[in-house]
């Protein structure tokens, strides 16, 4: 068994980042173990542009955006491993990782940050009736066969559910020659961004039939149409209204899941809010040094924030490395008040913060002129600028600096929650 | 005068605007937050362009090459730009940055690699 | 060429027919319509449970080869390295169910031979099984209750068949079945005409059409599908046996049971259906098989559903199992109307029929029968010592292709390079559990499209998923503008 500061699982975009963060923080024994061939996790397969804005001032592509990283990493000369899978994390810090070249490896480590990402929801997830053909595939999966392999899943095509991803490969697969015949999404709003509705769907006139789900696929051996209808407010498909749409491939955006098999097998306390582990303002996981960010904590809508947060998580396991502590005593919970869904970090020291705190959430639903507010034991500590609108498509972010914590050392509760006007 | 509904995409935000247009060009926006979604409308309703992606296959690498439009093209032009993406023949070594296509479709705008191969 | 024994149908009840014969000096052949072995809707897409044998009515063939098969078992799976755990099986009655029915079913258990059967009271069963839902008032337990994994039962039958000497003739389907002289003649779609001294009639829903063109004594099929959710792993450790509810007049009830890999199914719904390939599912089956599952298991997560299928179940209008040869049609062998309980019954039903068959044709057993088959090692169940072992052999063990699962690139290569090797998606998956994870092949699809074009020289727009025109990439990109 090898002995080893930090361990950082997962070389794409979260990954990248806190190793970077780390090193700069002054830790030299680590590494990243990334499963796949070659570092930069899903945005090798996101071509498209928008990616930086926040980071780099400028649109990258997704391949480009993730070589900045690789080239800070490698300038560096932060050490990585490729083509190893981590089979097994314990709550002691032992990792056990394989390789086709080094074959069982097993490590244990002082610190660690996850990582790993998440997966897309699958159709089996969702209860769609009808045949099981080839055709059927996850938005990602059919980006990577075009994008990565050059292989075009099929020609006529629906998507279902208005995810990033598929708004993204509607546009990408009427580049290829193919029709997308319609965006189907079961809730009344879209869960993608705006930018991505305009540029992906309105600018090629493909429709997006929101308050409309699959209801039927069609086809024994390979899809041949699938029967969309609307749905009423219960999200209960309405009879009669049902309409077949001929296709020969259906995609499905309906979803990421941050995979955390890993935090499970460590015993990383999860959230069922965002499905992440629950960390608190280290980033630092229920288990002593393990922290976690990027998609495998909640999913976000622009690597960006990935980027930013996952430097913080490489920051606070540095510290923890070199300091040999996390953040003691009691932790405050953070509760979720109207509107407020999926909030992160879940816990936070309040005596102890020392730098501004980014609270991170899903609006849980569309709303207009709507602020984000903190309370500390249901007194108002604070109130957010106004945004026009917020959706759950687009995450809300929060920056609350150390001085609101001030003088509430004894808290027992904080709520955010927002305020909607009228 | 005509009224024309847009969707900023400026940022994620997302503001919906309301921009009316007289002989192509801009007389009037409301609902932006930000000078961003005023140079969005104008641009949008004058001269709409966008950032081109794509891959196409490349000698000597069974991954293929992805490339992007090193500035936004007019609009009507991105079909167009695809054909040429199509046709171009690259040959690996490629680097990031490197052009593909010089002066797409006469756009003054050069079609460049976004990635290593 | 004149066959000894052709037997139509690679399901579970022909791979276990041939495997059996194959211990005789018999030049077997099996034919089969689909591009793989336990591909039909019977076998791949059922409750992968091996019956006590107390639900069958005394002195049926369902009840007798219920008995025996699950009897045979043991042997069977440590002979064919096939996962098989005996957790015994509850049969559960509810609040309002008639709770002596309970005791029907020993009594016709006890009949049919079935040990160990034992009605619990309602403490007894909550000791056994403590999550099971508030409203079970007692149940039967039947420790003999097993389960397996169908299609790797099946796959594993086969191959040992193979390496024993039959032979397999996948994507041939049998049109017509005709006696001349003294031969069997089996024709296909593709215009083949195959020869036999014998054949085996275990076409599962087809098996009503082939007995009836070559007998008087008619049979007919009538196709029950039954729908299944499967749900992900990690809730594995809720229920320790399989789950039965006491049928009652308001149906059959609906099972929730762990299979070998951990995952939990739940169904089958049972609905009459006019066409036996219409594995659709629907949104009332789906809905029912939950609403009658959440009985046993009232906080089913509905968030980790991975899956949903049909199988279709070839109920035979004798109401019982057809087996053997009819009067009128000599070295016709039927194996037909194998419904449930077929996947128990299906070693015994193999080693009876292949007796006869093997007397019939006054063959003498083969001195060099292997009945040992090699599983393909899985990575995932390994020890530590044992992978890193496998890696230093393999470098292919070293990369995990399904993340799910944990199948390794070693696993995939031997899967398809096995007798009989896998040539589909669905094929590797079902020989490796590739894809049949919480993902369901997201990300490892376009790994083992590549594994498979790698191994077979094949292009990935040649890749099915399930053979026919099930093809899973119809081109390359730029070929529209280059053209």
């Amino acid at each position: 068994m090898k002995t080893i500061d930090l361990l950082i699982i997962g070389g794409g975009p979260a990954g990248l980042a806190a190793a970077v963060a780390a090193w700069e923080s002054g830790v030299r024994d680590l590494l990243i173990l990334e499963r796949e061939e070659s570092l930069g996790g899903i945005l090798k397969q996101c071509i498209h542009n928008g990616f930086g804005l926040q980071r780099f001032g400028e649109e990258l592509t997704g391949p480009e955006y993730a070589q900045r990283y690789i080239d800070q990493a490698m300038a560096l000369g932060v050490p990585y491993q490729c083509n190893t899978m981590v089979l097994d994390v314990t709550a002691d810090r032992v990792v056990t990782a394989i390789s086709p070249t080094e074959g069982l490896q097993q490590f244990q480590a002082k610190a660690i940050i996850l990582a790993m990402g998440c997966r897309e929801r699958p159709r089996g997830a969702l209860g769609i009736p009808g045949w099981r053909c080839a055709g059927i595939y996850s938005a990602g999966t059919a980006q990577r066969f075009v994008n990565l392999e050059g292989f075009l899943p099929g020609k006529k095509v629906v998507i279902l559910g208005s995810g990033d991803i598929g708004l993204i490969m509607a546009r990408r697969m009427t580049f290829e020659g193919c029709e997308v015949k319609a965006c189907v999404e079961l809730m009344p709003y879209s869960s993608g961004l705006k930018r991505n509705i305009v540029q992906c769907l309105d600018d090629y006139g493909i429709p997006l039939m929101l308050n409309h789900t699959v209801v039927d696929i069609s086809g024994r051996e390979r899809l041949e149409g699938v029967t969309i209808a609307e749905v009423g407010p219960d999200r209960k498909p309405i009879p009669g209204t049902e309409q077949y749409i001929e296709c020969d491939t259906l995609l499905l955006s309906v979803g990421l899941i941050p995979e955390n098999e890993l935090s499970n097998a460590a015993g990383v306390a999860i959230s069922p809010a965002t499905s992440g582990p629950v960390v608190d303002e280290t980033l630092a996981t229920s288990v002593p040094g393990i922290f976690a960010a990027g998609n495998v904590l909640h999913v976000h809508d622009l690597v960006d924030f990935v980027s930013e947060e996952s430097a913080r998580a490489g920051v606070q396991a540095a510290r923890y490395v070199l300091e040999g502590q996390s953040a003691q005593g009691q932790a405050v919970q953070v509760e979720q008040g109207f509107g407020v869904n999926g909030i992160v970090p879940q816990q936070v020291h309040v005596g102890q913060v020392d730098a501004p705190i980014r609270f991170m959430f899903r609006p849980r639903d569309v709303y207009k002129a709507a602020r984000i507010c903190v309370d500390i034991d249901g007194a108002e500590v604070l109130r957010g600028k106004p945004h026009m609108i917020m959706a759950p498509g687009e995450m809300a972010v929060l920056e609350v600096g150390p001085e609101v914590f001030a003088g509430h050392e004894n808290a027992q509760k904080i709520t955010v929650r927002l305020e909607v006007k009228g | 005068m005509e009224t024309r509904y847009l969707t900023c995409i400026g940022c994620p935000m997302g503001c919906q605007l309301t921009v009316e247009v007289e002989n192509g060009a801009m007389v009037s926006v409301t609902g932006n937050t930000c000078k961003k979604g005023k140079e969005y409308a104008e641009h949008e309703v004058s001269a709409p362009t966008r950032m081109v992606t794509s891959v196409l296959t490349v000698e000597g690498s069974a991954e293929p090459l992805s490339v992007k439009t090193a500035q936004a093209i007019p609009k009507e032009k991105i079909f167009d730009c695809l054909r040429e993406i199509r046709k171009a023949k690259m040959k690996t070594p490629i680097s990031i940055g490197d052009v593909v296509v010089h002066d797409v479709c006469g756009t003054g705008v050069d079609v460049i690699a976004t990635r290593n191969l | 060429m004149v066959r000894d024994v052709i037997i139509v149908g690679a399901g579970v009840v022909g791979c276990a027919i041939a495997r059996e014969l194959s211990r005789w000096d018999l030049d077997i052949l099996v034919v089969d319509q689909a591009s793989d072995v336990a591909e039909g809707g019977c076998t791949k897409a059922n409750t992968a449970i091996v019956h006590g044998g107390y639900d069958a009515k005394e002195g049926t063939l369902k009840a007798k080869y219920n008995v025996e098969g699950n009897g045979m078992f043991d042997q069977l799976c440590v002979e064919l390295e096939v996962p098989f755990e005996r957790n015994g099986s509850l049969v559960v009655a509810f609040e309002g169910d008639d709770l002596s029915q309970l005791e029907v079913l020993r009594k016709r258990g006890e009949t049919n031979g079935v040990p160990g059967l034992k009605v619990l009271s309602e403490a007894e069963l909550r000791e056994k099984e403590p999550h099971v839902g508030s409203t079970a008032r007692g149940a039967l337990w039947v420790p003999t209750g097993a389960i397996v994994c169908p299609y790797e039962l099946t796959i594993a039958l086969a191959e040992n068949a193979v390496e024993n000497g039959a032979r397999f003739q996948l994507d041939t389907a049998v049109t017509g079945i005709r006696r001349e002289g003294e031969v069997w003649l089996v024709e296909t779609a593709a215009g083949e005409t195959l020869e036999a001294k014998a054949v085996v009639n275990a076409a599962g829903y087809q098996s009503g059409k082939f007995n009836n063109m070559v007998t008087a004594e008619k049979l007919d099929i009538l196709p029950r599908r039954g729908e299944y959710y499967m749900i992900d792993k990690s809730y594995a450790g809720v229920f320790h046996s399989a789950m039965f509810q006491l049928p009652s007049d308001k149906g059959k009830g609906i099972l929730v049971a762990r299979t070998v890999d951990g995952s939990i199914l739940i169904g089958p719904t049972a609905e009459d259906i006019d066409d036996p390939t219409d594995t659709r599912t629907t949104a009332e089956g789906l809905d029912k098989a939950l609403t009658f599952a959440r009985k046993t298991w009232e906080d089913m997560p509905t968030r980790s559903f991975i899956t949903t299928f049909a199988g279709v179940r070839p109920r035979p209008s004798t109401g019982d199992f057809k087996i053997g040869e009819p009067a009128d049609a000599p070295f016709f062998f039927n194996a037909a109307g194998i419904e449930s309980p077929g996947l128990t019954s299906a070693p015994a039903i193999g080693k009876d029929l292949a007796q006869r068959i093997a007397q019939r044709l006054n063959a003498g057993k083969k001195d060099n029968f292997n009945p040992n088959r090699k599983a393909i090692p899985k990575f995932r169940e390994l020890s530590n010592e044992e992978r890193a072992a496998l890696i230093a052999q393999d470098p292919a063990f070293g990369r995990i292709v399904c993340r799910c699962e944990t199948v390794t690139e070693g696993e995939i290569r031997a899967a398809i390079r096995r007798p009989l090797g896998a040539r589909t998606l669905d094929g590797v998956k079902r020989r490796t559990r590739a894809g049949m994870g919480r993902c369901q092949s997201g990300f490892c699809s376009p790994r083992v499209v590549a594994i498979l074009c790698e191994e077979l020289g094949l292009d990935p727009t040649d890749i099915t998923k399930f053979g026919g025109a099930s093809k899973l990439l119809v081109g390359r990109i730029g070929e529209e503008g280059k053209a």
